[in-house]
């Protein structure tokens, strides 16, 4: 089963690669993994999307607990949390497919970031799952390249209680 | 108070109340010995090889129940590190080592003598620290002692670059650390405790299975209160082995392997296991599915990761052991007689199932060299040490450690070569106990160089090899496992002459082939004040029974019968 984990860490030397090894030393797969800074100089959150089994969850959340960098470890539950991911997607795009192409990423609502002879740049932020369906619709078109930043995620503005947007996929 | 950072270390040492360091020079290390040079109270033992002082402040630790330091320069220095810190960690040990670094402005660069030791170390340490201003040195110092004997004892690493241990520094010592990810926990659950009380009080055959946690928690007149006041039985690991009084009527031997088939079936036959800073090694539950089957468990650890991180625990208790067994023992209500039935099936399984050995032929047994050893240090104030192997488990079924800390082993890595370093750095933390290092042929030659340390900083300890000329346990396994194909075991039994050796360093050598040689070497080692190394050459064909084959079930011990045949219970 897939799981997202936001962990805060000490913004320190080495604090990342301490997380990221213990994963490594104790067999845990890591399917994505997004760094950067958080409303404090000193804490940068980490967002990992692992896929494992409830009792190796525990672990994991217990394991990450006992490095000294790590602040709080918390799963950001689906329907309790928004997930977001950006993506860069190089198309190919010949004069001719370019209208079928802009339709598509309007319908996804995503932006042209750069535009050449033969060729697109879209920029597209969503939950994974859209980046993945758009993935998906371009890629006959020819994906020439592809990046993806790994999903962040925040727990949600309101807890649970309010109804929630409809992009966000339980 | 200005001086350098290597001044403060050595402040910074003092006061942590550090009273010796073990350590070996070299170049990025150099400000540091030169600050020692100027004059300290710490006193510093210097090893012939990283490695030695390494263990040395293992067994520093682990005799006195202090924080280990050693000391080693950058490079290979510090590499030579890596196995007593990967043992420290395996085994809980608390120890801090600082290591020397090439210049900040070199790193990075392919200098001489340079190495990642703090990214080598990442998985095998609690935490590290490069320092990269000295300003930093003082709080870092004192985060690492914090972090390595707080929560679960283990190895921490403070690497110092030369310039840093060169620069200026106004010192003063923090009297906090501020280290807001680091929260052991305080105390346990007392609804946790009650359930366990409770459990306790409702099993008919309960055991305690105790670890080396209790030994890092100081608190075994706890375990001993509980487990007097539940009328409870007592298995104690390798890790543990005098953590409880072996003379105890309620001590029931040692799990594991190599454990007797008595204590092995009281763990696997009870029906409340509490589990007191143990961690459910393979050594000890054999093939795990078949572990216990019927025993409901509690987990009492102050590391919250190993609860259920191998078998389920039913009631887990996170939090110090000290006040968690006090709580409980003053919880527990026991029903009186509730287990003397139990207690009564453990001792006839005991009585049917001692340890047993062929007592034939003309050569030395090996398990004869550890019951004299026992006989003759009976009444002295002894720590042991072992290395690794079959020795090793003979040491832990014959000898008898009424007192904690009083048996040194490598449990979890199983460090060939811990022996002799580790007896260096118990004698120089118990100076007026009587050391005895129990090794292997195989063992001592790993860092035998160690006896020029314990020779000229007059750290006598007694090296008692036993001799079989193999590395006996793959020997062991060769011919009961890989149908007799011998290979590559063979170390000879008289080369080196180890008597002669021991001579070399300084130390007494004595060579025994007999019953009475041995009792006349060890009568003289153990009272001679000096370095001894007693070559104890025993026979070679001689397995370690009891014996669970690697992946069996824990019940299906392999004894030896008089018979000579081996059979499974």
């Amino acid at each position: 089963m897939r799981h997202t984990l936001s962990v805060l860490v000490e913004n320190k030397p080495g604090a990342l690669m301490r997380v990221t090894s213990m994963f490594a030393r104790r067999g845990f797969n890591i399917e994505s993994l997004a760094v950067g800074p958080t409303e404090r100089h000193d804490v940068s959150r980490i967002t990992l999307r692992v896929d494992c089994a409830p009792g190796t969850l525990e672990q994991i959340e217990k394991q990450m607990h006992k490095l000294v960098n790590v602040l709080r470890v918390q799963e950001l539950v689906a329907g309790e949390s928004v997930e977001r991911e950006l993506a860069l997607l190089k198309v190919a795009a010949p004069a001719s497919k370019r209208a079928e192409l802009m339709t598509l990423a309007e319908a996804f609502h995503a932006r042209v970031a750069d535009l050449g002879p033969d060729s697109i740049v879209f920029e597209l932020v969503g939950t994974p799952e859209e980046i993945d369906s758009f993935e998906e619709l371009v890629r006959p078109h020819g994906l020439q390249e592809l990046g993806r930043t790994g999903r962040l995620g925040l727990g949600r503005a309101a807890k649970s209680k309010s109804p929630r947007p409809q992009h966000v996929l339980a | 108070m200005i001086g350098t950072g290597a001044d403060g270390i050595l402040r910074a040492l003092e006061a942590e109340g550090v009273e010796v360091i073990f350590g070996l020079p070299g170049g990025a290390i150099l400000p540091l010995y030169d600050a020692m040079a100027r004059g300290t109270t710490v006193r510093h033992v210097l090893a012939r090889h990283e490695q030695g002082a390494g263990h040395m402040a293992q067994g520093y630790a682990r005799a006195s129940g202090r924080v280990g330091v050693c000391v080693a320069t950058s490079g290979p220095g510090a590499t030579n590190l890596v196995t007593p810190i990967a043992d420290a960690w395996m085994d809980s040990t608390p120890l801090v080592c600082i290591t020397g670094q090439v210049r900040s402005n070199l790193i990075g660069t392919d200098a001489f003598q340079e190495c990642d030791i703090t990214g080598i170390t990442i998985p095998i340490v609690k935490h590290s620290w490069l320092v990269q201003d000295v300003r930093e040195l003082p709080e870092i110092i004192k985060a690492a002692f914090h972090v390595a004997r707080t929560g679960r004892c283990g190895p921490v690493l403070v690497d110092v670059p030369r310039d840093v241990q060169e620069a200026e520094l106004d010192f003063s010592y923090p009297d906090a650390v501020s280290l807001p990810g680091w929260k052991p926990p305080r105390r346990g659950h007392a609804r946790q405790i009650a359930a366990t009380a409770q459990a306790v009080a409702a099993a008919e055959r309960p055991i305690l299975y105790v670890g080396g946690g209790v030994l890092n928690a100081h608190a075994t007149d706890e375990l001993l209160e509980l487990a007097e006041r539940g009328r409870l039985p007592v298995v104690t690991t390798l890790m543990a082995k005098g953590a409880f009084p072996e003379s105890h009527e309620l001590h029931a031997g040692w799990p594991g392997m190599h454990g007797p088939k008595w204590s092995n079936w009281a763990l696997n036959k009870a029906d409340l296991i509490v589990a007191v800073g143990a961690r459910f090694d393979d050594r000890v539950t054999g093939k795990l599915s078949a572990f216990a089957p019927g025993a409901t468990v509690v987990h009492l650890d102050i590391d919250a990761a190993e609860i259920s991180k191998i078998r389920h625990a039913d009631i887990p208790v996170v939090g110090p052991l000290k006040s968690v067994l006090a709580e409980l023992a003053e919880t527990l209500e026991p029903v009186p007689g509730r287990t003397e039935r139990w207690l009564a099936q453990i001792a006839e399984w005991r009585d049917a199932y001692p340890l047993r050995y062929a007592e034939d032929g003309d050569e030395l047994k090996p398990q004869r060299v550890l019951e004299l050893l026992q006989e003759l240090t009976a009444d002295r104030d002894v720590v042991f040490t072992t290395g690794v192997g079959q020795h090793q488990m003979w040491a832990m079924q014959y000898l008898r450690c009424d007192a904690p800390r009083s048996f040194i082993t490598s449990g979890g890595l199983g460090t060939m070569g811990y022996g002799v370093p580790a007896a260096v750095g118990a004698k120089a933390a118990r100076p007026d106990a009587t050391v005895v290092c129990v090794d292997g042929d195989g063992c001592f030659q790993m860092t035998q160089q160690e006896l020029a340390t314990a020779v000229l900083e007059e750290l006598p300890v007694v090296v008692v090899i036993v001799n079989n000329g193999y590395l006996g346990m793959v020997r062991q396994w060769q011919d009961m496992f890989f149908e007799e194909r011998f290979s590559q075991i063979h170390l000879t039994q008289a080369l080196p002459d180890y008597a002669l050796l021991a001579r070399a360093y300084g130390g007494l050598g004595f060579t025994a082939e007999t019953e009475e040689e041995l009792r006349e070497a060890l009568v003289t080692a153990l009272d001679s004040g000096r370095a001894c190394v007693i070559d104890a050459r025993v026979d070679p064909r001689e397995h370690c029974f009891p014996m669970i084959p690697s992946g069996a079930a824990a019940v299906d011990v392999i004894e030896y019968t008089p018979d000579g045949q081996e059979v499974i219970a």
